[in-house]
């Protein structure tokens, strides 16, 4: 991660000294274990400031939605495919911006690595051989790191850039013998009784700080439809229907947009899993439709393109 | 009996007959964390916790909570006039608050209470209510207590304190509530008040030298507001912020909400939800124009609120307890440790080398 920290910091500081672009985001270390805070760089002498581990699982395409100016960004595979869904959205214009592309070796999961010990963290080390050292007050424990990935980068099968400006590293083989819908089946099988008590097992935590929403960067509307007061779509207490309007709808509007980033997940305070609500609808759009979002800026996403050839009768 | 000894045995027996009297809450293992929840049925409090992911002010001031229900159908004697749902104002005890956790209800008191103003709801919840304390052995990381006008084994706010004691707990009432309590549990064998007093101030002292982070307050009060409100780190704090709720949500002394009305065909509630200056919603005005349009000015204000206007305000401190749960829940890692010490150093002669614009 060290060559990594220091392609990005070297990157940085050219792109800002040569006026390509008017500031980077990127990430800074944070002021707790396995966090790292996302940050702007404007001048060239802060771009030590930079790093990068497997903290970075933030999706900072969410802070380019609208930039008019020009900014390069540290991205990883799932970002890169967040920005390219920005520019075919016009969120972005592609000559604004510089992608400063991070091969990633997925993301650790804080969550599972304090589950797994008893006791506060004070410190997480990433070993060159693929461990992860946590040390606490009185223990020291040391795990695989392929064991403490997050959910979705266990199962990311692009973990490259789509688009990138300036590779950090050369490209990392991506995984190929993933099941990426192993819980959704799961799911789909489920009676209606046993579904709903799923769903309300699920949401029952919630507590509508709208973490996920605001942490995806395929939120960017103006208003939310839950902020919506004339009319008004959703009640704001805590009514259970409520709740699920909010997360069903959320997911529906991602609907082919999804890149699995795993940003909502990792943004819930108290642990909420519901990309199981975005893979379902991404494996419908990978089924129907033979797409998966944001691997290039050529092509219209399916359920904002007509064809004339269209086989369902209803829309012609 | 100022002090008394509960061996294991006379703690959960206490805790079964205080259901007869009380709604008892206490910490809860869910998944890897704990909350505050209603004790029910044979529900113990499971005291092995350090901190609660949310903080207890729901059993005061809930998510949720209904003032009145209405209804508009005209051929109702009772149409269009709003009565009051039926309350539960019966007496229930928090066993195992944190001291930071019970100092938060003072603090947030000077909103719901004030000669000007006092608010029914939150006020007969939390008359009704005994806290039980539980002295912090183990304090987080991330707790800065001690800098925030508490401590781990702090007694304000609390109705009686239980501390840690071979075999079982040591107890003290510090309020006629907190010996009431203690009674109805059966909590009266009395301890030896020197004994006691010794046990306690052991346990305060080890568990204070296990905070490490201090938090510099003391020149808030005298910084002009418009200094600190012009104050150039302010871009700088809000690039990462997402603006989502999490931190006002689990924050026990944040306290606003919004009203609003539920109908389904004529039959109605108004209920009062929490709500989080973090969006935009929460100051949008009826013209279109909102005052914090801008995600700069509403990380802005959450900051301001809690480190200097509440300070000038009241003259009592932050609007914080130092329990740190926004800190370790923050999706992006925003820390008010960090803010608060920016703030307090703050000087604008000398802010001129600053990376983040000005505007």
């Amino acid at each position: 991660m060290r060559e990594y920290t220091d392609k990005i910091r070297q990157i940085a500081r050219r792109l800002l000294e040569e006026g390509k672009v008017d500031r980077v985001i990127g990430f800074k270390k944070g002021s707790m274990p396995m966090m790292n805070e996302p940050c702007v760089i404007r001048r060239p002498q802060d771009a030590d400031q930079l790093i990068w581990d497997g903290n970075c699982g933030i999706n900072l395409a969410n802070y380019l939605t609208g930039a008019k100016d020009k900014v390069g960004v540290v991205a990883k595979g799932c970002d890169s495919r967040n920005i390219v869904t920005h520019i075919i959205e016009n969120k972005l214009d592609r000559d604004n911006v510089v992608v400063i592309g991070v091969p990633c070796q997925a993301m650790i999961d804080k969550r599972k690595i304090a589950a797994a010990v008893d006791g506060e963290i004070s410190e997480v080390t990433e070993t060159d051989d693929g461990k992860v050292v946590v040390r606490g007050n009185g223990f020291e424990k040391t795990f695989d790191r392929a064991e403490t990935l997050q959910d979705n980068c266990a199962i990311c099968v692009h973990r490259n850039p789509v688009i990138c400006d300036e590779p950090v590293a050369d490209p990392v083989p991506e995984q190929t013998d993933v099941d990426r819908y192993a819980d959704i089946r799961a799911i789909d099988a489920m009676s209606d009784a046993e579904r709903k008590a799923f769903f309300d097992d699920m949401f029952a935590e919630c507590i509508r700080c709208y973490a996920c929403r605001n942490a995806c960067p395929l939120c960017y509307c103006p208003t939310c439809f839950v902020d919506e007061s004339r009319p008004q779509w959703v009640g704001k207490g805590q009514d259970e229907n409520d709740i699920r309007t909010f997360h069903f709808l959320r997911a529906y509007h991602c609907a082919g947009r999804c890149t699995d980033c795993g940003a909502c997940e990792r943004a819930c305070p108290v642990g909420i899993k519901m990309r199981v609500l975005t893979r379902k609808l991404e494996k419908d759009c990978k089924e129907l439709y033979g797409w998966e979002a944001g691997m290039s800026v050529d092509q219209r996403p399916p359920l904002d393109a007509y064809k004339p050839n269209d086989p369902d009768a209803f829309i012609k | 009996m100022k002090f008394v000894k509960i061996d294991e045995k006379q703690w959960a027996e206490g805790i079964g007959k205080l259901k007869s009297g009380y709604r008892v809450f206490g910490p809860v293992k869910e998944g890897k964390d704990h909350e505050f929840r209603e004790l029910t049925g044979d529900a113990s409090p499971d005291m092995a916790f350090s901190n609660t992911r949310l903080s207890p002010k729901s059993v005061v001031y809930p998510q949720s909570e209904v003032m009145f229900e209405y209804t508009t159908d005209e051929s109702r004697p009772d149409h269009h006039i709003l009565k009051e749902p039926r309350r539960d104002d019966t007496p229930r005890a928090v066993i195992g608050i944190r001291p930071c956790d019970a100092l938060s209800f003072l603090l947030v008191r000077r909103n719901f209470d004030s000669p000007e103003y006092k608010d029914p709801y939150w006020l007969r919840n939390y008359e009704a209510t005994t806290f039980v304390g539980y002295g912090c052995n183990d304090p987080c990381a991330t707790c800065f207590c001690t800098s925030a006008g508490s401590a781990p084994h702090d007694t304000q706010g609390l109705d009686a304190l239980v501390v840690d004691r071979d075999g079982g707990y040591a107890a003290k009432a510090i309020t006629e509530k907190g010996e009431a309590l203690m009674k109805a549990a059966g909590w009266t064998d009395a301890m030896d008040e020197a004994e006691a007093e010794a046990l306690f101030a052991d346990r305060a002292a080890a568990a204070e030298k296990k905070i490490t982070r201090q938090v510099a307050t003391d020149k808030l009060a005298e910084k002009p507001s418009m200094d600190l409100y012009d104050a150039p780190f302010w871009e700088d704090v809000a690039f990462s912020c997402i603006n989502c709720g999490t931190c006002t949500y689990l924050c026990p002394t944040c306290w606003c909400f919004d009203i609003q009305d539920e109908c389904r065909g004529c039959e109605g509630v108004r209920t009062r939800n929490w709500d989080s200056c973090m969006a935009p919603l929460f100051t949008a005005h009826g013209s279109g124009h909102n005052p914090r349009g801008e995600k700069v000015q509403r990380v802005r204000q959450r900051f301001m609120h809690k480190l200097k206007y509440y300070v000038d305000k009241y003259g009592e401190g932050i609007q914080c307890v130092g329990c740190g749960r926004c800190v370790r829940s923050c999706p992006v890692n925003i820390d008010i440790r960090k803010v608060c010490d920016m703030m307090n150093a703050y000087d604008p002669e000398a802010a001129n080398d600053c990376a983040c614009p000005t505007t």
